[in-house]
């Protein structure tokens, strides 16, 4: 049981980053590897609000905003620079390195003792039947506020034209819109995304690493694929929910290849292996490869 | 009023394959005429439609477009007044959003695209009678996605869409060469149509020299970067296909083939 509450816990944290990785990866066709770095930036700006006593709730706020300020600086460079995109990601992404160490002052911030998101006075005044899931309510408050926010993004205006920049971007210019500005807004929403996973992820461990963010963007990208192209024939789901169960899956999975007797250390590569499997199983590989390799 | 000012235009400048399109090109285009373009291919046709959209930049010269200097405004900007339909049907529609999503997104050129609701509900009559008008039924589709559609009806839609707002250029780029004769004769007959009514002033390149006869105020022939036909009015609906394809020949015997 704890294990089943553990790989939701997981998977609903990394749903909201693969959520943003959708934006990217799915609607702008834009491999962004900023993950890597706004992921433990999220995490940084919440460790050093929450350590100094703020408000846990108001740390994800702030930590989205961070996470959209990296976002932008990768679209900015990549459309004003006209630095291509993978590498304009890790430009952003290997500067983001010393700017987590800068806010979080540490390499490991533990917040013990500190009141997040997830241990308060509001929160844990929650029946004592309900504690051992009070973690995964608010995970999944958080999760599903993002997906529905989202969807209901993706059918304004705005989002409406988000899309067509990743479907035809020549249309956007056309429709005399700058298809960049609608570039630089998708990152800066994927990466406010990413960013709040990153705050929700250090609450829940309670700890900030400075290297908790390797291998963000694979995680990422496996539960967006995995999610699309299982309930690619399911017209009735939306994508975003499908990107959601699809993380939800893949860490089920990650837990699966742990509890066969692997190390903590081994991870990294099972989520590599993991994503590979996935990429040839689906097959997905061949036209993001064409295009982007 | 379009105007082209001396216009020079290199390919590839400074190296060994400079090539020179346009040198001292000038052309003026009143409001309202509809101008019909052919020539051989590698003529500049559709160099001089990307320079007005501002697809590319030129070296020297000017674009003025109703007395405003516009060769250093961005291509988006300028199509606040372009509507512009390509070769390639695929180009004028997002082929992941339905045609309703289409043309809500493309009613609303012109304003902010905000945070309001993408489509419009008290639209989509409109849209479903303009959609009737290209009699290919694609007004009971409106939630099918524009990737499902044939090349003929993704075109039809796309000149829908981009003549949709009020716009006073329409710049067609051989916006029937990927159809077949019958659906690019709609698509053409339907482009008259639309043309007139809304009176755009209309420049459209094409390979089919009916076309060009047939339809149109004026016709241009280009010809290593220089118009050597300019035809208006009566010398215009003097011409026939003959005449034309005559010219054609004598160019490619002075270029030796």
């Amino acid at each position: 049981m704890t294990l089943i509450i553990g790989v939701l816990e997981q998977g609903l944290i990394y749903g909201i980053l693969a959520l943003g990785s959708y934006i990217t990866y799915k609607i702008l066709d834009f491999p962004d590897l900023t993950v890597d770095g706004s992921f433990p930036l999220g995490a940084a700006v919440t460790a050093a609000i929450v350590t100094k006593g703020g408000n846990p709730y108001a740390a994800f706020l702030i930590s989205a905003l961070a996470g959209a300020a990296a976002g932008a600086c990768t679209g900015l460079i990549h459309v004003k620079c006209k630095v291509r995109d993978l590498l304009a990601g890790i430009i952003v992404m290997t500067g983001l390195y010393t700017v987590n160490y800068r806010i979080a002052g540490m390499a490991n911030v533990p917040l013990f003792g500190s009141e997040t998101a997830f241990d308060n006075e509001w929160i844990n005044q929650i029946p004592q039947g309900l504690a051992s899931y009070k973690t995964l309510m608010v995970i999944a408050v958080v999760a599903v506020m993002v997906k529905v926010l989202l969807d209901l993004y993706l059918k304004t205006k705005s989002g409406m034209l988000l899309r067509a920049t990743g479907d035809n971007e020549r249309l956007v210019t056309t429709l005399a819109k700058d298809s960049g500005t609608m570039k630089i807004i998708g990152l800066a929403i994927s990466n406010g995304l990413v960013a709040l996973g990153g705050s929700v992820m250090c609450q829940q461990q309670r700890f900030f690493e400075l290297g908790m963010g390797t291998g963000t963007v694979v995680i990422c990208l496996a539960s967006v694929i995995i999610g699309t192209s299982v309930f690619k024939n399911a017209r009735w789901m939306k994508a975003t929910t499908a990107v959601v169960i699809g993380s939800v899956f893949y860490r089920a999975c990650v837990a699966l290849a742990m509890n066969l007797g692997l190390e903590t250390t081994d991870m990294k590569l099972i989520m590599a292996v993991l994503f590979l499997i996935i990429l040839i199983v689906t097959a997905d590989r061949k036209k993001k490869v064409r295009n982007h390799a | 009023m379009l105007e082209l000012k001396h216009i020079d235009k290199y390919y590839n400048p400074g190296t060994i394959n400079e090539m020179c399109l346009f040198r001292d090109f000038n052309l003026s285009i009143r409001d309202g005429e509809f101008v019909s373009v052919v020539g051989s291919n590698g003529s500049g046709k559709t160099s001089l439609l990307n320079i007005i959209c501002g697809s590319i930049d030129v070296e020297n010269g000017q674009i003025i477009m109703d007395g405003k200097d516009i060769t250093g405004m961005k291509e988006f900007s300028r199509h606040q007044k372009i509507g512009r339909v390509f070769q390639n049907p695929a180009a004028g529609t997002s082929p992941g959003m339905t045609i309703l999503e289409n043309l809500s997104l493309a009613d609303n050129k012109g304003k902010h695209y905000l945070l309001s609701r993408g489509v419009n509900d008290k639209r989509i009559s409109y849209y479903r009678e303009e959609l009737s008008r290209l009699r290919l039924g694609l007004e009971d589709k409106l939630d099918v996605k524009v990737g499902s559609l044939s090349g003929g009806q993704r075109q039809a839609l796309a000149l829908l869409m981009s003549t949709m707002t009020p716009i006073e250029f329409l710049i067609l780029d051989e916006h029937t060469a990927a159809l077949d004769p019958k659906t690019a004769e709609t698509i053409m007959e339907l482009t008259d149509e639309i043309v007139r009514e809304k009176r755009l002033t209309t420049i459209m390149v094409t390979h089919n020299l009916r076309y060009a006869v047939e339809y149109g105020s004026r016709l241009l022939m280009m010809h290593e970067g220089e118009c050597i036909i300019d035809a208006a009015g009566e010398e215009k609906a003097a011409l026939n296909v003959d005449d034309i394809l005559g010219r054609f020949n004598e160019i490619s015997i002075a270029c030796g083939n």
